[in-house]
């Protein structure tokens, strides 16, 4: 048992729903006890779809489970055959149907439908959203692109062609990367031969062999089903995702070399301002700024190269709540000197949030929250997202338009460099003061309702500065030096200070302690 | 699916009989929350008190999903997550739960009350719950009471999971003597400043003392006993209701208070159980009858002659469609509940147009051909269906704002119409 306050993930049976819910043609009979309709509404109010996702629940209730529940799924598939008529199937069970062990695949191949049905064999106990997002797509793109028919040779001149994997419903600005990538593909002389899951009918995936190669947009989704399609169908895999100008030029110059065509053409339009904005003067500020950055593998990761190497932030934390790429995860740490934190639990990643006192935080909607109440500025840059990360305007995260964007989310939510200058010189300014937040974000946009919270919370603090809390005192006018530390470095200021005068057997804090620590710190 | 169409006698107070009502009952896709949802507002309302469901990833996800827009405060949910090996043997999991029920009160040591709430995979595999809060209440009291109730999707629809929880919680209320005073006990979780708005009209009508339920303290239960007279606040307490008659508690049978007439007769219940004159009735009340007939003229105008359509959600539905076609001139098609209380709803289905559908139960797909054929002006449904059915071009009032808003009394009587006034102004509104 774990005892657990916000998820990152659902459970996999969201997962086959993204899935199906991004597909024509594709439904998904569910065997699940009422109230798990609940999941209906991550895609009607938080993606806003105007339709419900294609999916029939079997709704059991205490009184079915004495009867004949096994009949009810039957019936239920039956029946969403017959209102439906979808092209395929998925069937499977949520996390109660599992432990009453009715065999949804066994029970639809005995109704006996005349189009494919396909399992889905999705262990709620141990996985999660993801996984089964990725095992629902592997499961389609196995039975229905089979057939081993061989690849018709391209005809002289013809241009090579490509899958786009990996988007799904619900998924964090995935309309938009596709939209952006394949102008970027067709740019560089590729055509698209299916994108899938998102749009796809069952024969699009049928079609899927026709392609040269595969786009892998979300490792976490489509890195199985592509991996799938290298073997089977020999079709090779581009494995850069291309998030970030750097990584959108290493994305182009992958699949250049493996078309054989020139990447120069993709190369010279590229139509991001990133490198000027981020080389432009006023950017200068943005020099070294901490930067806590947690979300899915692939975002967390692209976030840490873009942030190093594009905004010149320095990235004091990195981590992923899908233990499946921590691998990845681990060793983009280990390439800026962290050891990467890899856990679902929301707890821990506060802890680590509030031990390090970043300057912005990049996270899910998760991380939002946690900034939110420790009073950092914060940019989302993965999911799980909330209504607002689902914006009407096109808004990419991938390509060139889409490093523009991260350019501007990025840095919206942060005092920009003059303010900052401003705030530290005057202070006690009753208007514009640090507790005030940024002015551009209008007052009040950090409310200065807990200012406690910029402090280490009790149950976040370590040992050490525990037992330094114990024996350690600050002097008024120490104290009174620290508060004109700007509010997003203060707690860090006040633990160094104390580990510092911890160290040194220094009891009481003066000013003097305050600025040998700085010193000291700053070696 | 099995479509089973019964006739409901209507029932004899305070009205005549005036005919017969059919109800269409349902077996098919139910599109509604569990019981576990409740504790998004529960855990509001009881303000030492934590609710551990014990479940799955998906029951942390539906509360989450279901709250999590509201709630950005660490909350005093959570969830114990049961993973493949608690599945393997019962003991395992009971040492899980003390061990997880350990951790949660290091981290929240300001907790009087723990409520072990069970989900369907905790039914499922039959963890008895009720002996584990019996053998936590002995390690951890008394400074902490643990309490247990399902919540699960197996047993419980939305609204019933306050239920449950409430009729576990009554376990907790002391025995009143049988020669105490009458007292007044108000049942069902209602907003602070609502409860502070009855207890003011009580104070002025002479009646009480008066108690609230549940208490915004857990060490607030009142005493009950065959003295107490019970107001229900909200129409989907049954079980609640039960258990307190096999108390001697007697309920006060009257319309729920939504809308100037509701509120009048919930008021005039007590009132006249306690012998207070007439006049001082009239009163007393006049002031807030005349503040929501004024404050609902306005919303008349966009209301009045509209055809309405009840999706089944939080059983609010009768109440609901009883206070917008008397008080605002609505025409109720269909009231959907997922499910019907004759004993409770006497009143509310006696004060229904005669023609109308109540439907019981739900097979989501034919009650949407069935809303679709009878195109209303409005439909009331929840999250799931409603962005679908504007599609269609179908307004709609998405009904867990119902529950999640002060609705009650006379003083949030226009509030409630504006509710439903709001997406049909906003219609007229938009030219995009």
């Amino acid at each position: 048992m774990k005892l657990t306050v916000w998820t990152y993930e659902g459970p996999p049976h969201v997962g086959a729903m993204r899935v199906a819910a991004a597909m024509k043609g594709v439904h998904y009979v569910l065997h699940a006890p009422q109230g798990d309709t609940y999941a209906d509404l991550l895609f009607t109010m938080i993606e806003r779809r105007d339709h419900r996702p294609p999916v029939t629940y079997t709704t059991f209730q205490a009184r079915d489970l004495g009867g004949d529940t096994a009949e009810l799924f039957k019936t239920a598939a039956r029946d969403a055959y017959a209102r439906y008529q979808p092209d395929a199937m998925i069937v499977g069970a949520s996390c109660t149907a599992e432990l009453i062990q009715d065999d949804p695949g066994g029970l639809a191949k005995a109704v006996g439908l005349p189009i494919p049905v396909l399992p889905l064999d999705l262990p709620s106990y141990q996985k999660k959203e993801n996984w089964g997002a990725a095992e629902t797509f592997y499961q389609l793109v196995r039975a229905l692109a089979a057939a081993p028919a061989p690849r018709a040779e391209r005809p002289e001149g013809g241009r090579p062609r490509c899958n786009l994997l990996g988007p799904t419903a619900l998924g964090f600005r995935h309309r938009d990367d596709v939209i952006e990538i394949s102008r970027l593909l067709r740019r560089l002389g590729v055509d698209i031969n299916v994108t899938a899951p998102l749009e796809a009918t069952a024969d699009d995936l049928r079609r899927l062999p026709d392609a040269d190669f595969n786009v892998v947009l979300y490792p976490e989704i489509a890195g199985t089903a592509a991996a799938w399609l290298e073997r089977v169908h020999n079709q090779p895999s581009i494995k850069t995702v291309p998030i970030g100008v750097g990584a959108t030029r290493d994305f182009i110059a992958e699949v250049a070399a493996l078309v054989g065509v020139s990447p120069a053409r993709a190369l010279e339009a590229c139509d991001s301002h990133l490198p000027w904005w981020s080389r432009s003067v006023d950017s200068t500020y943005l020099t070294g700024k901490r930067v806590f950055i947690f979300g899915d593998a692939t975002h967390a990761i692209a976030a840490a190269r873009v942030a190093t190497e594009e905004m010149g932030f320095e990235v004091v934390g990195l981590g992923a709540y899908n233990r499946e790429f921590a691998r990845e995860v681990r060793s983009a740490a280990e390439a800026l000197g962290l050891v990467a934190l890899i856990t679902d639990d929301y707890l821990e990643v506060e802890r680590a949030i509030a031990e390090l006192h970043p300057e912005l935080v990049l996270g899910s909607q998760m991380e939002r929250h946690i900034a939110k109440r420790l009073r950092i500025p914060c940019a989302v840059i993965s999911a799980p997202a909330h209504v607002h990360d689902f914006p009407a305007r096109y808004s990419p995260q991938m390509g060139f338009e889409g490093a523009n964007v991260l350019f501007d989310t990025w840095t919206h939510p942060l005092v920009m460099g003059l303010e900052e200058h401003l705030l530290t010189m005057f202070r006690d300014d009753f208007e514009f003061n640090d507790a005030a937040g940024p002015s551009h974000l209008g007052h009040g946009a950090a409310p200065p309702s807990a200012p406690a919270a910029v402090e280490v919370p009790p149950a976040a603090a370590t040992a050490p500065t525990m037992a330094a809390a114990a024996t350690l005192a600050w002097a008024g006018d120490a104290q009174a030096e620290l508060n004109k530390i700007p509010f997003f470095v203060r707690g860090k200021a006040r633990r160094n200070t104390e580990a510092f005068a911890a160290e040194r057997g220094i009891t009481l804090i003066q000013i003097e302690t305050l600025y040998d620590a700085r010193s000291h710190f700053s070696r | 699916m099995t479509v089973v169409l019964d006739t409901l006698t209507r029932g004899t107070t305070p009205a005549p009989p005036r005919g017969q009502t059919s109800v269409l009952r349902e077996r098919g896709q139910r599109e509604v929350f569990c019981g576990l949802t409740g504790i998004v507002w529960l855990h509001r309302k009881i303000q030492d008190a934590f609710f551990l469901v014990v479940g799955s990833r998906t029951c942390a996800h539906l509360i989450q999903s279901a709250a999590g827009v509201m709630v950005f405060a660490e909350p005093r949910f959570a969830t114990a997550i049961m993973e493949e090996r608690d599945l393997a043997g019962l003991a395992d999991a009971n040492e899980e739960l003390d061990r997880v029920v350990d951790e949660l009160l290091a981290r929240r040591p300001e907790i009087r009350m723990l409520f072990l709430v069970g989900s369907c995979p905790s039914e499922v595999i039959k963890l008895d719950l009720s002996r584990a809060a019996q053998r936590l209440g002995r390690k951890h009291g008394p400074a902490l009471k643990v309490i247990n109730y399902s919540g699960s999707g197996i047993d419980t629809t939305f609204t019933q999971g306050e239920d449950a929880c409430l009729a576990a919680l009554l376990a907790e209320a002391p025995r009143a003597p049988a020669d105490a005073e009458p007292s007044l006990l108000v049942v069902g979780a209602l907003p602070d400043i609502v409860e502070d708005q009855f207890r003011r009209l009580f104070g002025e009508l002479g009646v009480g003392p008066v108690a609230f339920f549940p208490p915004r303290r857990s060490g607030d239960i009142p005493p009950i006993g065959p003295a107490t007279r019970v107001l229900l606040a909200q129409p989907f307490l049954g079980d609640t209701a039960q258990v307190l008659e096999r108390r001697g508690a007697v309920r006060l049978p009257s319309l729920f208070p939504f809308g100037a007439e509701g509120t009048t007769a919930w008021l005039k219940a007590a009132a006249d159980a306690w012998g207070i004159d007439p006049a001082r009735f009239d009163r007393v009340v006049a002031p807030g009858q005349e503040r929501a007939r004024r404050a609902l003229e306005r919303h008349r105008a966009t209301l009045e002659g509209k055809r309405l359509f009840l999706f089944p959600d939080s059983q609010l539905e009768p109440p609901l469609a009883r206070f917008l076609s008397r008080e605002l001139g609505m025409i109720p098609i269909e009231i959907g509940t997922p499910y019907l209380n004759r004993a409770l709803l006497a009143e509310e289905l006696a004060a229904l147009p005669a023609d109308v559908t109540i439907s019981e139960g739900q097979d989501v797909d034919r009650q949407l051909d069935r809303c679709r054929e009878a195109r209303p002006d409005m439909v009331v449904c929840g999250l799931g269906l409603a962005n679908p059915l504007e599609a269609e071009g179908i307004t709609t009032k998405w009904s867990i704002e119902l529950v999640f808003s002060p609705v009650h009394g006379f003083d949030q009587a226009a509030d409630l119409a504006a509710l439903f006034a709001r997406p049909l102004r906003r219609q007229s509104l938009l030219r995009v």
